[in-house]
């Protein structure tokens, strides 16, 4: 039996520490920008939100090949949940950087970034994934169906990165700097500690929703085995796996 | 001759959702023989005659079909089975002649093969009208051409009589009755014609084998719990 | 590739006898043009604009065609039908392509001309050759990708809408090659070959998508 609670307390304190830690770094430490001043600090909570909403989607997809392969639904399970989990972050993480878009150059949204327009393909993407689980019946082709789509949509990420690079002419430079380019020592280190608080939030959150699910079915399944199959009533139609 | 069951089933289990569909069924039958399999419906007929069929995965137990076991040497075996279902499995936009010319590729058959079992079930007049044109009773009988084209070892026939008249029945016969020589299983919902043509003989109660046995053996009483 | 052969055929075959898909994708292509004409308030387009316009509605015409696909095989038991014979599965998806690839092609044959005709400034000749290369790659990723997404599309309740909200997304970088690439070729003394970069992007994306279909689509027809 798989359980996912063990070890999960201390991942919530340690999320729950390095995430104090980032925000003081954030509001204490990291010097302010000389062009953008204080706003410029959503960038700590915007990048790290985006990065691991990427790698979340990546593992998602990773989980998916394991549940093709073995056909166990457990790797089902933690694909779903790394994927819709992923899709949060990664609207969270697209509102950010529209906010610190409006405080930078005016607008609301920017074409110009393509780091920015190639998330928000990538998200439009994902977020058929949970309709598409809704609208298979069957729980076992749901959960294939699902794979399937995770890594074919997985292996878009990095092709659709490329693609829209490459049709951008012209990128703001301001952008280039700070997301990809030298950052100065300090702002180097409030980043770090703020993307390992993000990965942190994120690995919490999922084994969390994990244990949660995985006690929903122990217990459904202990009931039909003590009750009968009549005592419990059937699931309603659902995109999460059970 | 290979004396091995053609058809080997034991401690089959099959779920859809949560609810199990098959459990822990067990059956062997012998090269040549007929099983027929009786039950309500939902009683898991269908099921396992798409498992037989290779159509659906089993999820325990296990399953050999001429000697292969599934899922795992289906495709070995896929070329052998033929299946009459509720489905006829014919475009209704096609002909039955294109009908059966598309599977008869699909399997590198000779087209010779097709107006063979035209002739035989008495469809090779009306085999240019497009599907949907067609009585119930033809759209049957080329069903039944579809089944046997490739000549096969074993018949899974899911009612295989159903909207056929007593004249066609009699053309059909041959291709996939007792004279056809291949081993049957055969479900439907007349208990009496199963029985009579059967020489083995399994009960589906909810998923489970209520009863495995030769027909001779079925009482009243088992019939009547069976469809209770 | 007999099985695929054969399953192409008789996929030509039906569309011959019911002529459902490919007039509809025609008389819709030529609709989306007058459209284009009262929406934009232009008598003629060229270069970018008119790329685009020319794309986005072979894009929107395929998707016509993308959730067609595999209906008959759905409602009539063609997939069963496929899954009893002794075949690679594969071809399922080969075939489907291929037949996916011809339809988008005769498409393109009257489309091409009809938008020429009535919205396009600049005269088609002379980037003819490289127009004709550039929308043959496309073709190739909306058939890869169509193919996929119908086949996942098929199985679900919503057929018609889950098929779009996957596919457009997927397909925007061969999108933005394609209109990308085709905006210098329709332009006003325009250039006559697309860019390297477009071809190469639209290259990449067939092939891995190409071998991705490929290594994923067993798992959706099996049971």
């Amino acid at each position: 039996m798989t359980t996912y609670g063990r070890g999960l307390r201390g991942l919530a304190l340690a999320t729950i520490l390095t995430t104090t830690t980032a925000l003081a770094l954030v509001f204490f430490y990291a010097p302010l920008d000389a062009d953008q001043g204080f706003i410029q600090k959503i960038f700590y909570i915007h990048v790290p939100l985006a990065i691991m909403s990427l790698c979340g989607f990546v593992i998602g997809a990773l989980f998916a090949i394991g549940h093709l392969r073995t056909g166990d639904r457990r790797y089902d399970m933690r694909s779903y949940v790394a994927i819709h989990m992923s899709l949060i972050f990664g609207i969270a993480g697209l509102l950010a950087g529209s906010i610190w878009a409006k405080a930078s150059w005016g607008h609301w949204w920017v074409w110009g970034d393509p780091t920015l327009v190639s998330f928000l393909i990538v998200l439009l993407l994902f977020a058929t994934y949970q309709p598409l689980r809704f609208s298979i019946e069957d729980p076992e082709r749901q959960a294939r169906y699902a794979s399937v789509f995770a890594i074919v949509a997985g292996a878009f990420v990095p092709l659709n990165f490329i693609a829209v690079r490459l049709s951008q002419g012209f990128v703001h430079p301001r952008v280039l700097t700070l997301s990809g380019g030298n950052l100065p020592g300090p702002m180097r280190l409030t980043f770090a500690v703020s993307l390992l608080a993000v990965a942190l939030l994120f690995a919490t959150l999922w084994k969390y929703e994990l244990a949660a699910k995985n006690a929903r079915i122990q217990v459904r399944r202990l009931r039909r085995e003590l009750l009968g199959d009549d005592a419990v009533a059937p699931l309603r139609r659902s995109a999460a796996p059970s | 001759m290979d004396q091995r069951p053609v058809i080997e089933l034991r401690g089959l289990v099959r779920h859809f959702g949560e609810r199990t569909a098959l459990r822990d069924v067990s059956v062997s039958v012998p090269a040549g023989a007929t099983l027929a399999i009786l039950g309500r419906n939902g009683a898991g007929k269908s099921t396992l005659l798409r498992i037989l069929a290779t159509l659906l995965r089993p999820h325990g137990g296990e399953v050999a079909v001429l000697g292969e076991p599934l899922p795992r040497r289906a495709f070995a075996v896929r070329g052998r089975l033929g299946l009459v279902a509720h489905d006829p499995l014919l475009y209704r936009d096609l002909s039955g002649r294109e009908n059966l010319r598309y599977h008869a590729q699909l399997r590198g058959l000779e087209m010779g093969r097709v107006e063979e079992v035209l002739e035989a079930v008495g469809m090779a007049r009306r085999a240019d009208d497009p599907v949907r044109l067609l009585s119930r009773g033809m759209v049957q009988r080329l069903a039944v051409c579809r089944a046997v084209l490739h000549e096969p070892q074993v018949l899974l026939l899911d009612e295989p009589r159903a909207n056929l008249d007593p004249a066609a029945g009699e053309l059909v016969e041959p291709l996939i009755g007792r004279a056809s020589s291949a081993t049957r299983v055969i479900t439907g919902h007349d208990p009496a014609a199963a029985v009579a043509e059967a020489d083995l003989v399994l009960g589906l109660r909810e998923g489970r084998a209520a009863f495995v046995g030769e027909p001779g053996k079925i009482s009243d009483r088992i019939l009547r719990e069976l469809y209770a | 590739m007999r099985t695929a052969r054969a399953v192409l055929r008789k996929d030509l075959l039906l569309e011959l006898r019911t002529l459902e898909t490919l007039p509809a994708m025609i008389l819709f292509s030529i609709t989306t043009f007058v459209i284009f004409h009262f929406a934009l308030n232009r008598e003629t387009i060229a270069g970018q604009l008119a790329a685009g316009v020319l794309v986005a509605t072979l894009l929107f015409a395929a998707m016509l065609a993308i959730n067609r696909l595999f209906v008959a095989e759905r409602e009539q038991g063609g997939f069963d039908a496929f899954l009893l014979a002794p075949v690679d599965r594969t071809a399922l998806l080969v075939a489907k392509a291929a037949a996916l690839f011809t339809f988008l092609v005769v498409l393109e044959v009257i489309a091409v001309p009809a938008f020429a005709l009535l919205l396009l400034g600049p005269s088609l000749g002379p980037p003819l050759g490289g127009l004709v290369l550039l929308l043959a790659l496309a073709d190739v990723a909306l058939a890869v990708i169509g193919t996929l997404v119908s086949a996942i599309a098929v199985q679900t309740r919503a057929r018609d809408l889950i098929g779009p909200i996957i596919g457009l997304p997927l397909l925007i970088p061969a999108l933005i090659a394609t209109a990308r690439g085709a905006g210098p070729l329709l332009a006003r003394h325009g250039a006559g070959f697309p860019s390297g970069r477009w071809l190469a992007i639209l290259a990449l994306y067939d092939v891995v998508f190409a071998l991705l279909a490929y290594a994923v689509f067993d798992f959706l027809l099996e049971d």
